[in-house]
């Protein structure tokens, strides 16, 4: 219970966080409003997905270090394909590659027993590889209706498209699975695997849906970076440690079997939110990255010396 | 390969390969120069005819030469790696430590800018030995904290030097690039380094308490070994070798740049994973990750030879890593 209540006070902590930050922005420039946050979410857009693929494979106890090449692969696929055809049925190939890529990310975990960290080091390189066969330079093009899709406001003003993006792809993946069998077996291999074998979990298939789960992310990620662009890149962007970063500050264990993922996606619009006012303030942008990767340290700090001092008593 | 346990030969080979984990390394890396030399006739050894078994001290120099700085970052995932952790910051600390030295040493000189990268090597190695030891965050967080805010400083700091202009001590252009007998002058550096790494793991309190605090660490801490200091200690010692390996590095390559050694991180994981250290603590070779090191070379130079597009050959490196790993797990039957 106590546990509970302290996991939902993190991401609630994290809510508060990011209302006081955007009280701050709208402090620091009085004029931002629907069209500054239609910029934010739209920034946020490939990194929420990356963050909430990465969080579904740390709640299962690994880590996949090549997100950030699997969005890569999906942002050409989509690119070259919709050169070519229609939209939608390629907006529904990108997803399958994206799983298939999850799915065989977490087989060759289960099969080969080599740590996850090894397999999706090794997988990084491969799946950067693949997008650079897809396409030698940034390329393609992707449907306009897509391009629209993620950008302005969504009925009233001040509603982002690409914030509900997120919040409908991610509600729709993400809390059907957390309700049924395969969400409990997540989190029960995430807390312990031994355990989890023993009281009848399919460990190995858990893991293998749990790093699919993530490529379905990397999918949505990589359509997002088409639209974002309006062409393919191959080149995968630096959504790697932006999106541990997130996870770690949403509260996530790495490790495994603790956290969710409101608040990794919360803590994506937190850093992006950062990135804004240091904008504002006219910060020079490099000292930004400094702030970012302090911001993150101490964060992580705090909160293990907090669960290090719970832990104790 | 899985029929080790049914078969009582393969599995004595099994078992002889358990114990000497160098075996199936080094017979993997004689296999890929022998394939190199089928490939392309003569890289190996250009006499056969005349003067049989005289090695082209060219392409292997050349091998070594490049496989050095990875094969001391390897270092410091092989030591870091002994008690659970990965140093993430070597290869941005590295690039500090090239970057520092070569504006530094036109302003004031070599000595002190080799010393003021050797000791930004060592102020980052601090601050994550102090996370990891103190405040007990994960090392691949805290590291790959320190290396973002390492990098920024970094960019910080080029502008600040931006008119300095660059200049890379004339040593350090004579370790990385100079040859004696062929063979590359970095193992002036590489020798002596490889051999104190060895040694400490093997034959030092301080590296049997890294393997003891990778095997079980409560178990070690209640032994009455005082973990913090060790983890500060290591993590220094690692921020430390991060940036000896930049320096040679600049001058192998005598160029700067603001991500000079960061393409060298993941290989240096990679080399430290094939030479058979745990990522999950307690087992590791320094020996076999310089092995690893040279087996990565050894594949960049076929894959270069093969002219695949870049694609393929960046695919085929992971596919590699990833299959020798695996063949490895399975030969020796642990993780």
């Amino acid at each position: 219970m106590t546990e509970a209540l302290r996991k939902h006070a993190w991401t609630m902590g994290l809510l508060a966080l990011l209302v006081v930050l955007l009280a701050a922005t709208k402090l620091i420039q009085p004029s931002f409003g629907g069209p500054g946050l239609e910029s934010l979410a739209r920034a946020a857009l490939p990194f929420a997905f990356a963050t909430a693929g990465m969080a579904v494979v740390v709640i299962v106890g690994g880590i996949d270090l090549s997100v950030a090449s699997m969005m890569a692969v999906c942002a050409v696929t989509a690119a070259t394909l919709m050169e070519r055809m229609a939209g939608v049925p390629a907006i529904f190939i990108v997803l399958a590659v994206g799983l298939g890529m999850g799915l065989l990310n977490g087989a060759l975990i289960v099969v080969t027993r080599v740590p996850d960290i090894v397999v999706t080091l090794a997988m990084l390189f491969v799946w950067e590889g693949v997008a650079l066969l897809i396409l030698e330079t940034p390329g393609g093009a992707t449907a306009d209706w897509v391009e629209d899709s993620i950008r302005g406001p969504f009925l009233f003003g001040w509603l982002p498209k690409a914030f509900l993006i997120i919040a409908l792809v991610t509600a729709a993946i993400w809390i059907p699975i957390r309700r049924s069998k395969l969400g409990l077996s997540i989190y029960a291999t995430g807390s312990d695997e031994m355990a989890a074998f023993r009281s009848g979990v399919a460990v190995g298939r858990t893991k293998i849906a749990a790093y699919g789960i993530c490529g379905l992310f990397c999918g949505f990620g990589g359509l997002s970076l088409a639209a974002l662009t309006g062409i393919g890149e191959p080149v995968p962007g630096p959504y790697l440690l932006a999106s541990v970063a997130a996870v770690v500050l949403g509260g996530v264990v790495l490790g495994g079997g603790r956290g969710g993922l409101l608040g990794p996606i919360i803590a994506v619009f937190i850093l992006r939110i950062i990135r804004t006012i240091l904008t504002l303030m006219a910060v020079d942008p490099n000292v930004t990255t400094i702030i970012e990767g302090t911001i993150m340290v101490a964060v992580v700090m705090l909160g293990t010396a907090a669960t290090l001092r719970s832990a104790r008593r | 390969m899985s029929a080790t346990d049914t078969n009582p030969p393969l599995a004595r080979l099994g078992r002889l390969m358990r114990d000497n984990p160098m075996i199936p390394l080094v017979v993997f890396l004689i296999l890929l120069i022998a394939t190199l030399e089928v490939m392309r006739p003569g890289i190996v050894m250009p006499f056969r005819g005349g003067r049989d078994g005289l090695i082209s001290t060219f392409w292997v120099g050349n091998l070594i030469k490049f496989a050095i700085p990875l094969a001391m970052l390897a270092a410091c995932q092989v030591l870091t790696m002994l008690t659970a952790g990965i140093d993430l910051s070597a290869g941005i600390v590295a690039t500090v430590a090239a970057f520092v030295c070569a504006t530094l040493s036109s302003i004031w000189g070599v000595a002190p800018a080799v010393l003021i990268a050797l000791a930004s090597g060592l102020t980052v190695g601090i601050v994550n030995g102090i996370g990891v030891g103190l405040v007990r965050v994960h090392p691949l967080i805290m590291t790959l904290g320190t290396g973002l805010i390492a990098t920024g400083c970094l960019q910080v700091y080029q502008r600040l030097v931006i008119n300095a202009g660059a200049e890379i001590p004339g040593f350090l252009v004579w370790l990385g690039t100079g040859r004696t007998l062929g063979m590359p002058n970095g193992l002036y550096l590489f020798i002596p380094f490889a051999a104190f790494v060895i040694c400490l793991m093997r034959f030092t309190g301080f590296g049997r308490i890294l393997f003891a605090l990778g095997s079980n660490e409560r178990a070690s801490m209640l032994s009455g070994v005082r973990s913090w200091q060790v983890y500060l200690a290591l993590y220094a010692l690692s921020g430390l070798i991060a940036a000896l390996a930049g320096l040679l590095y600049l001058g192998i390559i005598r160029q700067t740049s603001l991500s000079l050694a960061n393409p060298l991180l993941l290989p240096s994981v990679a080399a430290a994973v094939i030479g058979g250290t745990s990522i999950f603590g307690g087992r590791g070779s320094y020996a076999g990750a310089i092995v690893g090191a040279l087996i990565l070379r050894v594949l960049d130079t076929m894959l270069t030879l093969l002219q695949m597009p870049e694609g393929a050959r960046t695919a085929l490196f992971g596919i590699i890593i990833l299959a020798v790993t695996a063949l490895y797990v399975r030969i020796t039957g642990s993780r």
